[in-house]
């Protein structure tokens, strides 16, 4: 396990994604409200390219013809079978117990602590100025 | 084929009404001069979805079928010795195009159930007769007849003018809730519509297998249209439409729900899980596989053992003699479905018959 | 339900996979105008004006509006020039045919709108540039891909003779047509379009889905998608229904029937009713001499897209065996909503003569494909 940097703080604002490589695997990592999550580009499902889905509400309903949004832009649906993934635990909408997309720790850490290393950087650039989002993987 | 256990709950018999004539007591003095003078008691208004002289609808030593209690007892009642079968009328008057005259028609058939054959025989039961095209009216006669606890379902037709899961149609459900009454769908159309998406067959055969596609669709309209959520006691019976499609509709619906119950933002459960808590089978006709290892896996697939009821479907022509089950179903098996599912769908089945 | 979670380092197409015939794929055009160089001018103007006019109150949309955009689409299947799906033979290649290696992809154009259109003259016309315009856009230039001929039912005569034109032609493998019809398929108004169909050696391939101007159920219309997407199965029985009883198979004893994206597993089902019930109604239908089930085993094919996915997926081995391995086919559905991964589909792993036959081998018997 090892930390790597994906992306400053600046380029993934709230409701924002950004698809990532680290160590061969594609990731989502998202940013809800200011908090980050990280889940592998890959629906569980049939394999499609999940975090480059739509972004969409949790759908609450007290029965027919009531429609209402929730936990808006929090969940993920899948660009092929509309499958929706809570961005926040990586479990299926339908299926929460036995169908999960992985998800992967995410910090935000200074670019003054990270300048310090021994991080892997990929292919982001590290200033003493900013803030980065760090995946472990 | 294999005997039911006597004592049996028969959740299915079509009782004969041959003419309308014979509703001419049971009617209020405005109906009854109307139907005089039109000439309706002439009439049958025998439906096309069940021609009572199709070999599947007329078994020969069963032939002609019971107009008469007498009739029933020496068919079915005493042979095959149920504890308790109910019936189901199936009549034009169910779909007549007017829906004042179809719900006068109703309420006379539902009083001659009682007094031609409910207070003939304690062992009899019967399904409230309601006009199906008009929920307003249906759920007055569902008030109405309610108040005799021998009746212990609501009548409806897999295919009529709207999906049953309709909100139109509600009504009939809010009333069905409130006496603790399930909805007995039976196969079958009102033919409003040709029986299929793709048109007008030629044959009654293919009328008749189409049932099971027809239960189908008002099974997905129940559920996905929010039926059981908003009326959470309600329970439907699917009456002769077969038995062994249910599992590969299982699937399909459960896979589109995964996709598409984004729209139908309600639907929190699986169709599956919906359908197995709310929905009941008669068992005639049943179209089992020809290998017993087939009929085990379906069986399991269906995942409960609480959704068959036993059903004769007297005066139809399914099997011979009283061999009224399919083979192979445990012992155990047959006891639920003759006697705890019908027992645990019919809430009043537990209140004594008047006698 | 249970699904496997995969280790993505598997994400590799696997050798058991690669060369498949995909039974189900769906070309686009770019815009209606795609057409135009295959119409005459006075339908090139009807095109403009009056466009297309089928059984249904929306002029231009589905009337069960899907879930994602295009009539439902595969999200990442967009071409970057925003063009629809399909409609862009590179990035076909690159999804789908060399992805995966595949040997053959039969077309499905569920284009030009001539299978519900209400003016038959208009109907026919379109889908002889539904023909041409197959040919010079996809087969064409990708050899690999297997043309379906269009033809529109409610005419009979141009139906006829399309079909005829194409017969011989190997860049065309199969006749189209809507399984959703103004009358069932087994109708006497139709048969001689699937006897000139089975005379030119084409299976015919009944891709599910459109309008017949009939509600999509015999109790009426539903309300949502949520219900329209399991009716075509409903349809899809009615259909084999209609075929068997009315002793198609009996007048036309070479007829192959190809049942296109309306899964399976509903298939034993149906044989067992319809023997059943035909044992008791024989009479009606005196030209079968023998029962249902044996014409269906004979004369029908499935392909697997949408794939059923049992509640236990082990119940996929006995319901392939009830249907017979020889009878079914991969299909992907490339590039709509709903569309399969090959490497995913199942959610058990078929014995490898199975998985031979399935992804490869009974494609290429059917369709004398090389």
């Amino acid at each position: 396990m090892s930390k790597h940097i994906v992306a400053s703080v600046a380029e993934i604002p709230p409701g924002g994604r950004k698809i990532v490589t680290v160590r061969g695997r594609e990731l989502g990592v998202f940013n809800l409200g200011g908090e980050f999550f990280a889940l592998i580009n890959r629906c569980p499902h049939q394999g499609a390219v999940l975090c480059t889905g739509e972004l969409v509400s949790r759908l609450v309903s007290d029965g027919p013809g009531d429609y209402r949004l929730a936990r808006r832009g929090e969940m993920i649906r899948c660009p092929w079978h509309c499958w929706e993934f809570d961005i926040r635990t990586g479990q299926s909408w339908c299926d929460p117990d036995s169908v999960q997309a992985r998800m992967y720790a995410v910090s935000v850490e200074p670019g003054e602590e990270l300048a310090k290393g021994p991080l892997m950087a990929e292919t982001v650039p590290v200033s003493v100025e900013q803030d980065y989002v760090v995946v472990e993987m | 084929m294999t005997h039911a256990p006597p004592g049996a709950i028969d959740c299915d018999i079509h009782p004969v009404l041959p003419s309308v004539k014979l509703l001419l007591p049971h009617l209020d003095e405005y109906w009854r001069e109307h139907i005089l003078r039109r000439g309706l008691e002439r009439d049958s208004f025998e439906t096309n979805a069940f021609p009572s002289t199709a070999p599947i609808n007329a078994r020969p030593d069963w032939t002609p079928a019971a107009d008469t209690v007498e009739t029933l007892r020496t068919h079915l009642l005493d042979p095959m010795a149920p504890a308790v079968a109910i019936c189901n009328v199936i009549h034009g008057a169910q779909m007549m195009m007017s829906e004042d005259l179809s719900a006068a028609l109703c309420r006379a058939i539902n009083n001659w159930l009682a007094k031609e054959w409910l207070d003939r025989d304690p062992r009899l039961r019967a399904s409230i007769v309601v006009p199906i095209h008009s929920p307003d009216l249906a759920a007055e006669e569902i008030d109405r007849m309610a108040a005799d606890p021998r009746f212990v379902q609501v009548l409806l037709l897999s295919m009529a003018e709207l999906p049953l899961g309709r909100r139109q149609n509600w009504p009939i459900y809010r009333a069905a809730e409130r006496h603790g009454l399930p909805i007995g769908i039976h196969a079958g159309s009102s033919f409003r519509h040709p029986p299929s998406a793709g048109g007008w067959g030629s044959t009654y055969l293919e009328d008749y297998v189409s049932y099971a596609q027809g239960m189908a669709g008002a099974l997905n309209s129940l559920v996905v249209e929010g039926v059981f959520h908003r009326f959470p006691g309600l329970k439907a019976v699917l009456i002769e439409s077969g038995v062994t499609w249910l599992p590969a509709s299982f699937w399909r619906l459960d896979k589109t729900w995964r996709g598409v119950r984004a729209e139908v933002p309600w639907l929190t459960r699986m169709p599956t899980s919906i359908i197995r808590d709310h929905v009941r089978l008669t068992t005639q006709p049943f179209d089992a596989p020809p290998h017993q290892a087939q009929l085990d896996l379906i069986m399991e697939e269906l995942g409960s053992d609480e959704m068959l009821l036993y059903a004769s479907d007297y005066p139809h022509w399914h099997y011979e003699g009283a061999d009224s089950l399919p083979d192979g179903l445990s012992p155990d098996l047959i006891r639920k479905i003759a006697f705890d599912n019908p027992r645990a769908t019919y809430p009043r089945l537990a209140v004594p018959a008047i006698a | 339900m249970n699904v496997t979670l995969r280790d993505p380092r598997l994400d590799r197409p696997g050798q058991s996979h690669l060369g498949f015939v995909d039974c189900d794929v769906h070309p686009m055009v770019k815009s209606g105008a795609d057409f135009d160089p295959f119409l005459a001018a006075r339908w090139i103007e009807h095109r403009k004006t009056i466009g297309g006019r089928s059984r249904q109150g929306l002029a231009r949309a589905a009337t069960y509006p899907r879930m994602s955009p295009g009539v439902g689409q595969r999200m990442d299947a967009w071409p970057k020039d925003g063009s629809l799906p399909g409609s862009d033979l590179g990035l076909l290649r690159e999804q789908l045919l060399d992805l995966f290696d595949v040997s053959h992809g039969l077309l499905a154009p569920l284009v030009g709108g001539h299978t519900a259109e209400r003016n038959v003259d208009f109907a026919a016309a379109m889908a002889t540039a539904v023909n041409e315009w197959q040919l010079a856009r996809f087969c064409v230039p990708e050899p690999r891909l297997k043309a379906a001929v269009q033809i529109t039912m409610e005419h009979e005569q141009s139906a006829i003779a399309e079909i005829e034109h194409r017969a011989g032609d190997r860049r065309f493998v199969q006749t189209n047509i809507p399984p959703r019809g103004i009358e069932p398929l087994g109708r006497h108004r139709y048969r001689r379009i699937l006897a000139a169909s089975a005379a030119a050696g084409l299976p015919i391939s009944l891709h599910l889905g459109g309008t017949s101007g009939h509600p999509s159920t015999g109790g009426g219309w539903p309300s949502f998608y949520h219900e329209e997407h399991p009716s075509y199965v409903q349809t899809m029985q009615t259909l084999v229904t209609s075929l068997v009883c009315e002793g198609v198979f009996e007048e036309i004893p070479d007829l192959k029937v190809v049942l296109v994206e309306g899964g399976f597993a509903w298939l034993p089902a149906l044989c067992w009713r319809l023997d059943k019930h035909w044992k008791r109604l024989k009479a009606e239908v005196p030209s079968l001499t023998k029962a249902p089930s044996e014409y269906i085993r004979e004369h029908f094919w499935v392909t697997t897209q949408p794939i059923e996915e049992p509640e236990r997926p082990a119940d996929m081995l006995s319901l392939i065996e009830w249907i017979g391995p020889d009878r079914i086919m991969f299909s992907t559905d490339y590039p709509h909503w709903d569309q399969d991964d090959p490497r995913y589909a199942f959610k058990v792993k078929l014995p490898d003569d199975w998985s031979r036959m399935i992804y490869r081998d009974n494609a290429k018997a059917l369709y004398h494909l090389a």
